[in-house]
């Protein structure tokens, strides 16, 4: 007997699903309870923060006091393994470039960890192109993806107001929570300027709305995964129930290396390793689901070349890859001197702010084509590592308890106090904006590299044009001026140039990567069909970022979650049809 | 607060994230010579971890002088008061120790700086920092604790006081006696109904009427 063998699962399955994040979970949820016969492949371990458990932990149990790490980079007991790097997997740049990718191997992968912002895109972010000339339309519009947002909402819940905003479609919304001390500040600062700032869209129950879930209980730790679900994880509220349906396989650490395809071109399942033992394994179904994030989703079609399948699978439009963009980002923040020496109380709240603000200006009178939301951020957090970091630079600008200012720096009782004087008083705010997404801006198969599985790894070309670099300068200048009409003082990110771009985020980094495989009416223009259907095989679709079209001054989530749901049962009809 | 910006804004509000977020850090670890049994850790650790924190667990990296002299700078730094107990009391020794072997970036300028330290000490005192009286300590201390004051010949004593400040105060106030100390009351189940009265009267502060009506409501 040879080493080395493919091992082929026995089991037939109607549907293989690579990936358990927001796109594979829902996938896995629509269809497990349709009665269909599901696959999950996961690349990363089995993962539910009722047992995975860092909720609730102090910073000393941490030996590191919750400082990140190589293997966890959002901080010790944040629910992301992973990061920008992984061992043994690589990613390269061409040409000087910049991108970060940041992967989270794990079952519900980033929805682990995630800010929860869960906002709709509104009817001109499917037709920008119609608006400014600029990108490409969606070939569908708000009102094919409504219903869907709708259904989302009732059955992962989210909190927010009705507020009618042309281009911020309202939801079915459980109740927000009452905003947070220095969010008052920040209300107050906003009204000045005519800049709204109104209660934030977060997917955690702040109400109960079925019995397999908790309720919120204010510990604002969304970030670590929720012992009792109340907060929107794709491991806790999609896979998990749809593996109770018995309808769901779900393999667990199985990275996948390609879709395997037939003399005719279709997809008869995919080949992937176990990390566990090491072998080589198939699966085969009547249709394959790709939701293993934009890039690796482009990679694995990419990595799928046959005869029928020269360029990569599905990809005699070259399109595969292209149109990479993620969202901006720019971020400032300061104190509010009012707050120095802040009475304490508990004011964790959410998971998150409290309000935020939706883009509010017309991009006719600026100079860059799309908006950007503002998050804010601040108060009486619990302490962790960095913690205090910096004091020299705080207590020699402010006034003491009695009323003077002391040297920077310092050590002794006097530097004890400052730390607590100091506490709660500090805020801060972030840009999220839209790019524009472009032919050129990609990730492609990099023709040298490839990683310990020996799977070719992806190479990134991406540079920002002025639209997103004028965007965040404006960022910037109106983070300035709210800060100081909110009765604060610049601390930190007032640092904007020309040649840093004003302080906007290497690409990759705000980890909203969206466009790979991007859908369109024009199968020489786009990857994939409305239903996220592949244009050269039928039974071949992709439910993560992958097929945005655009990416609006939105999070991806809750329109992956949609669109996912809408190809699901996209799906179940053509199955029923015998069409697929 | 999301992901991002939780460890951002712990920090008081002078530095942005990149020193708080060691998301980069991909330095090279020291080979470890032998790996104790899995760790002890309460929270969740996935395989690739437990197999790092034990390695990390078996490491040494200070000799019991630097520890010495990290002790006395710390408990300098963060002394016992009315409030609450010294830096030592605290724990805050063994998290330096512990977060050098974890963040090696640190490692070369602490043990460097106890070293600057020791020198201008036995230049002065003809004694090592920690065998000093506290008076001559203090007279060493005050020569690099004020960044804004400090003579230019004095600038490396000054980068490393810095940090001995921030780890210091990173590793008491993430304590159970510097949290309670701090008065930072979350981390436990609770109905969050916004501003407590008080606070928003002190403020002049108060939620308009729509927020009220909108908002998550608990029962009394």
């Amino acid at each position: 007997m040879p080493e080395f063998q493919i091992k082929k699962t026995q089991k037939a399955y109607d549907v293989c699903i690579v990936g358990s994040g927001a796109g594979g979970g829902m996938a896995a949820y629509v269809l497990a309870n349709a009665g269909i016969k599901v696959v999950l492949l996961e690349a990363g371990p089995l993962y539910d923060p009722a047992k995975n458990v860092t909720q609730l932990k102090w910073p000393w149990e941490s030996p590191r006091r919750g400082a990140s790490t190589p293997l966890r980079n959002f901080g010790d007991f944040d629910a992301a393994y992973g990061g920008w790097e992984l061992e043994g997997e690589p990613y390269t740049h061409k040409n000087g470039t910049e991108f970060d990718w940041f992967r989270s191997r794990m079952v519900g992968g980033r929805t682990n960890h995630w800010g929860r912002i869960s906002l709709r895109f509104g009817p001109k972010d499917f037709k920008h192109r119609s608006h400014d000339g600029l990108g490409d339309d969606w070939p569908i519009g708000y009102e094919d993806v409504a219903p869907f947002y709708d259904k989302v909402d009732k059955l992962v819940g989210v909190f927010g107001s009705i507020e009618n905003l042309p281009n911020e479609p309202d939801g079915i919304f459980l109740p927000p929570p009452k905003p947070r001390l220095h969010e008052l500040f920040i209300k107050e600062g906003a009204k000045k300027m005519n800049i709204p700032v109104i209660p934030s869209r977060l997917s955690i129950l702040t109400k109960p709305i079925n019995k397999d879930r908790g309720q919120c209980f204010y510990c604002s730790q969304c970030s670590r995964g929720c012992t009792v679900h109340a907060d929107f994880s794709s491991s806790s509220v999609l896979v998990k129930p749809a593996i109770a349906t018995g309808n769901v396989d779900i393999i667990p650490n199985a990275m996948v290396r390609e879709v395997l395809t037939n003399d005719e071109g279709k997809a008869t399942g995919v080949s992937f390793v176990n990390k566990d033992d090491k072998q080589e394994y198939s699966v085969t179904a009547k249709v394959v689901i790709l939701a293993a994030s934009a890039c690796e989703s482009a990679r694995l079609m990419l990595n799928s070349k046959s005869s029928r399948h020269p360029n990569g699978l599905s990809n005699s439009s070259d399109v595969v890859g292209r149109y990479l963009h993620d969202s901006t980002g720019a971020d400032m923040g300061g104190i509010i001197p009012k707050l120095i020496g802040r009475k304490r109380y508990n004011e964790d709240g959410v998971g998150g702010m409290h309000v935020y603000t939706p883009w509010w200006l017309d991009n006719k009178k600026l100079n860059f084509a799309r908006g950007y939301h503002i998050e804010y951020y601040g108060g009486m957090g619990m302490p962790g590592y960095g913690f205090g970091f910096g004091m020299q630079g705080t207590n020699g600008k402010y006034p003491g308890r009695d009323g003077k200012v002391k040297d920077a720096g310092g050590y002794g009782a006097s530097l004890k106090d400052d730390y607590r004087y100091f506490y709660g008083a500090g805020f801060g705010m972030s840009g999220r904006g839209e790019a524009i997404a472009l032919r050129d801006n990609y990730c492609e198969i990099d023709p040298n590299t490839v990683d310990k599985y020996g799977i070719p790894v992806l190479r990134f070309h991406y540079k920002w044009s002025d639209h997103e670099i004028n965007q965040a300068k404006h960022m910037k200048e109106t983070f300035a001026e709210i800060i100081h009409n909110s009765g604060g003082v610049v601390t930190w990110g007032n640092d904007g140039t020309k040649e840093n771009q004003y302080g906007l985020e290497a690409p990759g980094r705000i980890i909203h990567e969206v466009g790979t495989t991007r859908m369109g009416n024009d199968p020489k223009q786009s990857a994939l069909n409305k239903y996220n259907q592949a244009h050269e095989c039928k039974n071949l679709f992709v439910v993560d970022g992958g097929p945005f079209v655009s990416q609006a001054d939105k999070n991806p989530t809750w329109t992956i979650l949609a669109l996912s749901m809408r190809a699901s049962e996209y799906i179940i009809d053509e199955l029923k049809k015998q069409n697929l | 607060m999301d992901r991002r910006k939780y460890l951002k804004t712990l920090a008081v509000g002078s530095v942005g994230a990149g020193v708080l977020l060691e998301a980069c850090n991909t330095d090279k670890k020291p080979e470890a010579t032998a790996a104790p049994a899995a760790t002890e850790l309460k929270y969740d650790r996935n395989a690739a971890e437990v197999i790092r924190e034990a390695k990390l667990q078996a490491e040494t990296f200070f000799d019991a002088h630097e520890m010495k002299t990290i002790t006395v700078l710390a408990d300098i730094i963060i002394p016992k008061d009315a409030t609450s107990g010294s830096a030592s009391e605290a724990g805050v020794p063994d998290f330096i120790a512990f977060i050098v072997k974890d963040m090696p970036r640190y490692q070369t300028p602490l043990r460097g700086g106890l070293k600057w330290l020791d020198l201008q000490c036995m230049n002065r005192f003809n004694a090592d920092f920690a065998s000093c009286t506290p008076a001559q300590q203090i007279e060493l201390v005050d020569l690099i604790a004020y960044p804004e004051k400090a003579k230019p010949e004095h600038q490396q004593g000054v980068a490393f006081f810095n940090t001995m400040r921030d780890l210091t105060a990173t590793g008491f106030f993430t304590s159970k006696m510097g949290i309670t100390d701090l008065g930072y009351v979350g981390n436990q189940p609770n109905q969050w109904n916004g501003v407590p009265q008080d606070v928003l009267d002190q403020y002049g502060m108060k939620y308009d009427e729509r927020t009220l009506e909108i908002s998550v409501k608990f029962d009394a």
